[in-house]
């Protein structure tokens, strides 16, 4: 097992280093980022003064060294737009991502999972049915457009729930439901593909055969075998999530971390993108990570491969 | 995330049951909630480079001197007085008694060391243009300072007036443009009590202020949240938690200004100007470049149907504009050649400048897609083959820099000051960015930006202006417009500068 992990591990830095500086070197393609900083009414003599304080002119290769060594320290610069430390405001910024993304896939999960269990007991009924109309309609639904549904439901016309912003508990609520949604149809149908597989295997008739229960048939041998093809999407999602609800942040206000990369690729603020970057694919690497330890844990012979 | 079809159904449908949401403002709390669209970098005016800037600017700090947006006459404001001593030398006499929010006085130290922070290049002042003609400043006595500029700057009295605030010497020097962005300090009529970088700025009246032309503030609070999604916006306005917006799509105030009773829509004109600017100085890598051509730029002149973009787009109070600056500018000239809508014309031209089939050109737009896809269809009607490419502003004005351009798609807000020499000049002077680079237009322009008699300068703008209408430089289009969206307890009326006034903001 630790072998396994040191080997997983090893991988996940090479990953790491491979898309930061991919990132890097695409950011450096895009646009200029003195002519960005200098903003509307700069002459071109100012562009220039400004390139050469922020050493812009020099090779790539040599700004990315340095962005690199002073990253490992910690340091991730100061932001070019905000002018203040990179550092502090993407912690700021990331707990409003993060709080989304773990209620987001908790509430994907607390749904699809048991939805999947039940349309798999009963393939074709009408529960099937209807958790087969809930996924369709997940997936076609474009989440701003499924947001801004909301909004006007239950922030308008019942007034419910605040519209937008991040200042209690009550302003992450439709949020999350728009970001779990999402992520919902690909757990359950995978749950719910997974079971019936499992459902008609040998050592379940033997189980049943043996005389278990029906739950403990279903939630100890069922279960714990259809869910693992699960827990790696489940946490391919939640990567996702933390990286990706741009839109969600956005059309509710929220100023996560998602939103401030969207923004901060607009403005050509390069220490904000490259740190962004590093901290989103840290993310699915540790995710996926774990999903495979998870994995290694719950099917033995996982280990082996 | 753009896709105006399924906003516009999810707008229609927040209209439909518009009825039962209650729009009461929280005039019970003398609060102000207004949304910003854009995340704001640093409060310190000098460090940014947006409108949302501007708007905290006015609020927060104070100028020298003060221009009446009603009639353009110039006040005192932190000066009481002032006069040219040479062409070069401005001497303010400035006003007594005034404090900083956080109790320091208010003297000519405060005014010398400002000005001499922001003069200075190698401290990076986001907007150079707006501080770049002072030279230093220097201080006389107590009350008396005299501003120095590097040339003849006739200008000055606008930009004091305009974007330079004066900013606490003692309290500037300890905490610098970061510290000043977290934790504003100024003299103006709003005092800032909270800051979250980008995202909330609570302003409170300044129970001190002073006798200022700006007035004293009606609203006791005022509270500024970024909402990026201009639907998220309109649905804060439904459930009365947002009392004004603005920059509200066309479209979108029409349909909240039908519904009457809940909500006042005002629109009012803004100082950006729409044009197209051609690459007559044939810097970019077509051969043969038609740009060159006289008749072809007339052409394209000629292509564009202004009124229809006008009323059908820009809508509100846009107007069709055919100078290389805006109409209220001082120095802006309206009696120049103008180029009504003729395709068959244009066609013509273009057959004459020898491109009887007429020829394909890259066609670069930063922003408003709609308005340049309407733009580049004129232009593919009369045989102009546009190959549409739309960039992100920077990378467009690297582009352009570099002279790679052969017409593009341009806007510029002159930054609300009201002289000519804030657009044309700009563009015009053989700068990195001027796609013409005419002599004559440029010996002009240097006539009209360093003399100090009026008349001279209207003189010159007026040729030089006249000039570029002939030769067709560039193709200006309209003057863009916003619109405010207020719930019916706020009273307000917007002006043509853009710059959102919470001094003048009251409950009704």
């Amino acid at each position: 097992m630790l072998q396994f992990i040191l080997k997983r591990l090893g991988l996940a830095v090479l990953v790491a280093l491979t898309v930061s500086f991919i990132s890097f070197s695409l950011l450096f393609l895009s646009g200029d980022p003195a002519a960005a900083l200098a903003g509307e009414t700069a002459s071109g003599e100012d562009i220039e003064a400004l390139r050469r304080v922020y050493g812009f002119d020099r090779p790539m290769l040599v700004q990315y060294g340095e962005w690199l060594w002073q990253a490992l320290q910690g340091n991730f610069g100061e932001s070019y737009y905000f002018k203040l430390p990179v550092a502090s405001l993407i912690a700021d910024r990331l707990s409003v991502t993060m709080t989304l993304g773990v209620c987001g896939i908790t509430f994907a999960l607390l749904t699809a999972v048991p939805l999947g269990v039940a349309a798999a007991i009963k393939p074709n009924s009408l529960i099937d049915r209807v958790a087969l109309f809930l996924s369709v309609a997940g997936q076609a639904m474009p989440s701003f457009w499924f947001g801004l549904i909301l909004i006007v439901l239950f922030g308008i016309q019942l007034g419910w729930l605040p519209p937008s912003g991040a200042s209690t508990w009550r302003h992450f609520i439709m949020p999350t439901i728009v970001l779990g949604y999402y992520a919902m149809p690909a757990i359950m149908r995978l749950t719910r593909a997974g079971m019936l597989e499992v459902l008609n295997s040998d050592y379940i008739r033997t189980a049943r055969a043996k005389g278990a229960g029906e739950g403990r048939v279903l939630f100890k041998h069922a279960l714990r075998n259809a869910i693992i093809p699960v827990v790696s999407l489940a946490a391919v999602q939640m990567g996702f999530m933390l990286g990706g609800s741009i839109v969600v942040e956005s059309v509710f206000a929220l100023h996560g971390a998602g939103y401030l990369a969207w923004e901060s690729i607009a403005r050509n603020d390069l220490p904000t993108v490259q740190a962004l970057i590093l901290i989103f694919s840290m993310f699915y690497i540790i995710f996926t990570f774990l999903a495979d330890v998870l994995n290694a844990w719950l099917d033995p012979r996982m280990r082996s491969s | 995330m753009k896709n105006g079809f399924m906003k516009t159904t999810a707008l229609a449908l927040a209209l439909s049951v518009s009825a039962t949401g209650a729009a009461l403002a929280d005039k019970a709390n003398d609060t102000l909630r207004v949304a910003y669209t854009k995340e704001l970098e640093n409060v310190d005016s000098y460090f940014n480079s947006s409108r949302e800037g501007v708007v905290l600017q006015r609020a927060v700090w104070d100028g020298l001197i003060y221009r009446d947006p009603e009639t353009n006459e110039y006040k005192g404001n932190l000066a009481t007085s002032w006069e040219w001593i040479d062409d070069k030398t401005l001497e303010l006499k400035l006003r007594e008694g005034v404090k900083f929010h956080n109790g320091d006085d208010f003297d000519a130290d405060d005014v010398v060391a400002t000005v001499n922070f922001v003069a200075n290049e190698e401290n990076g002042v986001k907007t150079q243009r707006n501080v770049n003609w002072m030279e230093s400043a220097e201080k006389i006595d107590n009350f008396t300072v005299r501003i120095k500029t590097k040339d003849v700057f006739p200008a000055a009295i606008e930009f004091l007036s305009g974007p330079v605030s004066m900013y606490p010497a003692d309290y500037y020097a300890e905490v610098g443009p970061s510290g000043m962005g977290l934790n504003p300090v100024g003299t103006g009529p709003y005092k800032v009590v909270e800051v979250v970088p980008g995202q909330h700025f609570v302003l409170e009246r300044y129970e001190g202020y002073h006798d200022s032309p700006k007035g004293r503030p009606s609203i006791s609070k005022i509270d500024i949240r970024t909402i990026p999604d201009v639907n998220t916006q309109i649905a804060e306005l439904f459930s009365g938690s947002l009392d004004l917006i603005w920059q509200v799509p066309a479209d979108q105030a029409e349909k909240l200004a039908e519904m009457g009773d809940q909500f006042t829509v005002s629109n009012e004109s803004t100082m950006r100007v729409g044009y197209l600017s051609m690459d007559a100085a044939g810097r970019s890598s077509m051969d043969p470049n038609p740009f060159q051509d006289l008749k072809v730029r007339q052409a394209v002149n000629h292509a564009i149907n202004r009124e229809a973009l006008v009323d059908n787009l820009l809508k509100g109070k846009s107007k069709v504009v055919w100078t290389a600056c805006f109409p209220s500018q001082f120095g802006c000239e309206q009696d120049v050649a103008e180029y009504p809508y003729d395709p068959e014309k244009a066609k013509q031209l273009l057959a004459e400048a020898g491109y009887p089939d007429g020829f394909t050109t890259e066609f670069y737009a930063y922003r408003d897609r709609d308005y340049a896809e309407a733009i580049a269809s004129y232009l593919n009607a009369v045989g102009i083959n546009i190959d549409f490419k739309m960039l992100q502003y920077s990378a467009l004005r690297e582009l352009n820099m570099k002279g790679e351009v052969p017409i593009s798609f341009q806007t510029w807000g002159s930054y609300s000051i009201n002289d000519a020499s804030a657009m044309v000049s700009q563009f015009f002077k053989h700068g990195s960015l001027d796609t013409t680079r005419d002599d004559q237009v440029l010996e002009w322009l240097n006539v009209a930006d360093s003399s100090n008699d009026p008349d001279k300068r209207v003189e010159y703008y007026a040729k030089a202006l006249q000039r570029i209408a002939e030769q067709a430089y560039w193709a200006p289009m309209f003057s863009y417009n916003t619109n405010y969206v207020m719930s019916k307890e706020v009273e307000y009326t917007p002006t043509a500068d853009e710059v959102l006034r919470f001094t003048n903001m009251s409950w009704n």
